[in-house]
């Protein structure tokens, strides 16, 4: 059963297309991850699908329901967790959960029992009579995901859910995140800028760059789709001329890239070309000052289909709130 | 429904959350209240009058002592002696004096011979406040030293009989309409559309806008919240402002429950202005910005602080539409006046028209979209 299918869709800011004619499905039950750099069009994309920007032209259906001509029957089948925290920090974790059960039109009689059973979830039942301007920003996520499950929604979408967080609120909401989705029988679609978090949760991963699908598959399937088993990240103290050349023909060589005095080669065998860049390198009297091997990541499966490193959305995190101009 | 009160709740919490801000905004126009009531309302005292006495005669030495006699009752002014003009006026023009009285040398024969004698009187006419209330007390002191002493036969003078309709109103119950108006006026800014706004630059919106509520109970949920705080701010300001102004009889029931709905009247009016100015606005600084020129704009072309009649054809434009005008007229009707529902339903049914207006207006330009 489909519970997203997104059909065709399109979104221009005056002359420029965020979003450009996007179709894929997500089967019920599956965690769908979206890749993408910043201005990608991932965030525009995901606030179409969760009714809060409507489309230039194409449509989706989640759960069935029209974005456009049914926002109604959309927004009661989703729970959404945006990028930006939206909980009040004035107000308790409980009155948080009450205000949105009631947005929800949750009948009064079943707030305490859904609450409760939400809070205990992920953890928050000591604290739930507390100021949320007193949370640790792991503990207002997981009151977020608490507070998205109100209205028990079929499919949960959450843009960018561990950003900001330690390391070990990360893998406490991953591991919260796996537990509700097995226990309510959820559909998960989010956006991420982190790999190891794609890798780990998702069941398929869709990337897109300039508004458009470039790869869209499972995360094993995506790093066998790229040529090479290994990467090397080689630097040198200095190169003689034709040293990229010399790199090509080692064996198992598939690509090399240099960006300043880094290499990057991908080879099918990483050990077999290791030993023979060595070997070069003493005959050609190049020094090696850095070495690593690498299996091939969903960075690289990335780098590979974007073109760009990660680094760029590390540079220019994606803008919380849009007080003008065009969303990311 | 349910959608609505979780609005107006979320709201409302979030307000009790924010003690010093509902008490700040209570307070400015209580505290604008008592400065500009007492500043405005008193009467100018203790000006300094610099008198020069060239002649020395017995008329002169008369007019002196009616001067003295002045500032030991009325106070208006009190005399320092010069013993020429130039030193005088020297210190007038240093700030010293607010004026300087000379009696010429001549002043006591003129008298006597009953040739129309004149007194040399400089002022400092920067400020007309002092400038006018020293002329007044002058003139009339004046009139006291030119009446004959033996009354003619005949009295043909024509005088004014005064009947007040009302009990004699201070300047400080004059100005309470308004700071009532002002007081709704305060809480509409920091309490009305400016909630929205705020979500708007926190994010906060987001998490409310994939929820199934609907454009129209947003709106009425963010309304009803503003009024509700506007209406309490408004409350306060009715009955502590009574008892601070002196209005008397001021827990009269009846009176209260015609001021109480003025008083909704007007948050609703100055809440869907507000709502309407603020619909399409997405920087938090801007209401702001807007907070002086809107006060100035609303609050003084109403008659809040001064009768409409003396304003020019312009201003009286903005006093036309201007929903302050009608609530400080329909304030002003019940608590000075002390009249029924039957005086201010013009002014009710206005502020209910321009309610309306602006709600429907805003409910058009609203966006429920990002």
């Amino acid at each position: 059963m489909l519970d997203v299918e997104v059909l065709n869709i399109t979104k221009r800011f005056g002359e420029f297309t965020a979003v450009n004619g996007l179709n894929f499905n997500v089967q019920h039950g599956e965690v769908f991850g979206l890749l993408g750099p910043n201005g990608a069009g991932k965030s525009t994309l995901f606030r179409m699908l969760t009714t809060l920007v409507p489309p230039t032209s194409g449509s989706a259906r989640i759960n069935g329901f029209d974005i456009v001509e049914n926002p109604n029957g959309v927004r009661h089948s989703i729970g959404v967790i945006p990028q930006a925290m939206t909980s009040d920090l004035d107000l308790t974790a409980d009155e948080n959960m009450r205000i949105y059960a009631k947005l929800y039109g949750i009948p009064r009689e079943k707030h305490r029992v859904t609450i409760d059973s939400l809070l205990a979830a992920v953890d928050l039942t000591q604290w739930r009579d507390k100021p949320l301007k007193t949370f640790s920003g792991g503990m207002r996520r997981r009151l977020e995901i608490a507070r998205g499950l109100v209205h028990e929604p079929k499919i949960f979408f959450l843009d960018e859910p561990t950003t900001g967080l330690d390391p070990i609120s990360r893998v406490a909401v991953w591991d919260m995140l796996s537990k509700l989705k097995r226990e309510r029988d959820l559909t998960i679609v989010m956006t991420t800028h982190y790999m190891d978090e794609a890798d780990k949760l998702c069941d398929r991963i869709a990337i897109v760059d300039h508004g458009k699908l470039v790869a869209l598959d499972s995360p094993l399937k995506l790093k066998t789709s790229i040529p090479g088993k290994n990467i090397l990240e080689v630097s040198f103290s200095s190169v003689p001329a034709g040293w990229t050349e010399t790199l090509h023909k080692l064996p198992e060589v598939i690509d090399v890239k240099a960006d300043d005095n880094v290499y990057r080669i991908s080879s099918h065998n990483g050990p077999i070309t290791t030993v023979e860049l060595m070997t070069a390198a003493k005959v050609a009297g190049v020094t090696v000052t850095s070495l690593s091997v690498q299996s091939t990541t969903l960075d690289d499966v990335f780098v590979h289909y974007t073109g760009r490193q990660l680094r760029d959305a590390l540079q220019a995190p994606a803008p919380q709130v849009h007080l003008r101009g065009r969303p990311q | 429904m349910i959608r609505i009160w979780a609005i107006i709740e979320r709201d409302l919490r979030r307000f009790r959350a924010s003690p010093v801000l509902m008490f700040m905004s209570t307070l400015m126009p209580i505290v604008q209240l008592v400065v500009l009531g007492y500043a405005f309302g008193g009467n100018v005292k203790n000006l300094r009058l610099g008198i020069v006495d060239e002649d020395h005669g017995v008329p002169a030495i008369k007019l002196k002592e009616m001067c003295q006699a002045v500032s030991a009752n009325a106070a208006t002014f009190y005399t320092v002696a010069y013993d020429n003009q130039a030193e005088a006026v020297r210190d007038l023009r240093n700030g010293r004096l607010s004026a300087v009285l000379n009696i010429p040398p001549l002043f006591s024969r003129k008298v006597l011979a009953g040739l129309n004698p004149e007194i040399g009187y400089i002022e400092d006419n920067t400020d007309q406040f002092s400038s006018s209330a020293l002329g007044a007390s002058l003139q009339q002191m004046l009139g006291a030293f030119n009446a004959s002493t033996i009354a003619p036969r005949v009295q043909a003078k024509a005088t004014l009989s005064v009947v007040e309709v009302y009990p004699y109103v201070p300047y400080i119950q004059y100005l309470l309409p308004g700071t009532i108006t002002l007081s709704i006026f305060v809480s509409a800014m920091i309490g009305g559309g400016i909630i929205f706004i705020d979500d708007k630059a926190r994010g906060l919106h987001e998490g409310y806008l994939v929820t199934p509520i609907s454009k129209f109970e947003l709106i009425l949920g963010f309304t009803a919240s503003g009024v509700i705080k506007a209406v309490i701010s408004g409350v306060v300001l009715v009955t502590i402002g009574s008892l601070i102004a002196g209005i008397p009889d001021p827990l009269n029931v009846f009176r209260l429950a015609r001021l109480f709905l003025l008083v909704v009247m007007t948050a609703m009016a100055l809440i869907s202005m507000m709502f309407l100015l603020v619909v399409r606005v997405n920087d938090p600084l801007l209401p702001r910005a807007l907070f002086g020129m809107l006060n100035t704009i609303l609050y003084f072309p109403s008659g809040a602080v001064y009768p409409i009649n003396g304003f020019p054809a312009w201003m009286r434009v903005i006093t036309k539409i201007d929903p302050f005008t009608y609530a400080v007229h329909g304030f002003k009707e019940v608590l000075l006046k002390g009249t029924g529902i039957g005086a201010v339903f013009p002014d009710i049914l206005f502020l209910l028209g321009f309610t309306l207006a602006a709600m429907g207006l805003a409910t058009l330009l609203f966006r429920r979209t990002l």
